[in-house]
């Protein structure tokens, strides 16, 4: 019991995240109006993928160095649970864009299919989906593990230049875009009041555990499997 | 001067105002208490889906411990 406190930690910061997510005071800001309580939800789910690639960019670099198979099951597990998380925040930020980019400001569909930080979480999620046809393709355990752990990494170093640099160098529509006073395409710092800092962090650490929490799942099961294919 | 100032500051006061006043937020639905029903469904959810991990864990845990046995 003493092993799993992270996971009561996890839930007890999400019931929280909830409770003060819906009930706390938020700006009032125009365009976003109630919508910027999803910072509590969409944006977690991008920082909970970022936590869970970087987890996984690790265990492929323990792979490398010492070549047990087990880290490549973790590398693994956490860039799927990563890739999952990152679907749901493309489909969150799908629903938010109807409301805040579509309607206002003579924004069209045109405008909106051209935001960088769009394209280019497209792009990083897509270089996620290879690592996984690729790790499928191989036949031989060996091969399998090591190419897809040089692979990890490559997809890694992508991740960063396609959803935070470029979106910074060509402008974006997300809150605090260059041409902005923080410059910062994710979230204005000056939209965020102390209240809401006080439910966003713990969120990020809730839905980031939560992740970890499902990905321990899915590697003991590979782990469990590999064990019984090998006692066969 | 003084007036100038005093004119100022009141075309600035009813700026902010109006700025308040023009975003619109849920304000009835907090007044109405209905959104304790929201947050209420949305517990329920996490509750439940919490509950459902953690029954996972559990059966992978006696798994492990079953399979640890053989050996």
């Amino acid at each position: 019991m003493n092993k799993s406190w992270w996971k009561i930690l996890s839930f007890l910061l999400l019931i929280y995240t909830i409770i003060a997510g819906f009930l706390c005071n938020v700006p009032r800001l125009p365009i976003l109006n109630e919508t910027i309580r999803n910072l509590y939800f969409h944006v977690c789910m991008w920082f909970g993928m970022m936590i869970l690639f970087g987890v996984s960019f690790y265990y492929s670099i323990k792979y490398l160095r010492t070549f047990q198979f087990k880290y490549d099951i973790y590398a693994h597990c956490f860039a799927s649970v990563g890739s999952f998380m990152g679907i749901l925040g493309y489909l969150t930020g799908f629903l938010w864009v109807n409301v805040t980019w579509i309607t206002d400001q003579s924004q069209s569909i045109g405008s909106v299919l051209k935001e960088p930080k769009l394209i280019g979480a497209a792009i990083a999620l897509l270089i996620y989906g290879a690592y996984f046809v690729l790790r499928d393709s191989f036949t031989d355990m060996d091969k399998r593990a090591r190419t897809s752990a040089v692979y990890n990494i490559f997809a890694f170093a992508m991740l960063f230049p396609s959803i935070w640099i470029i979106p910074r160098i060509v402008g974006s529509l997300h809150p605090g875009a260059p041409g902005s006073d923080s410059g910062n395409p994710a979230l204005d710092r000056k939209d965020l009041d102390a209240s809401m800092r006080m439910v966003f962090y713990p969120a990020v650490i809730g839905w980031t555990l939560l992740g970890v929490w499902i990905s321990t799942l899915k590697i003991r099961l590979s782990l469990l499997k590999d064990k019984i294919d090998s006692n066969e | 001067m003084n007036k100038l100032l005093l004119m100022t500051m009141f075309l600035l006061f009813s700026v902010v105002v109006f700025a308040q006043q023009k975003v619109e937020m849920a304000d009835t639905l907090r007044s109405n208490g209905k959104i304790y029903t929201v947050v209420a469904v949305c517990l329920t959810i996490l509750i439940g889906l919490f509950l459902y991990v953690f029954l996972i864990d559990k059966k992978i845990n006696r798994i492990e411990k079953e399979i640890g046995d053989k050996k």
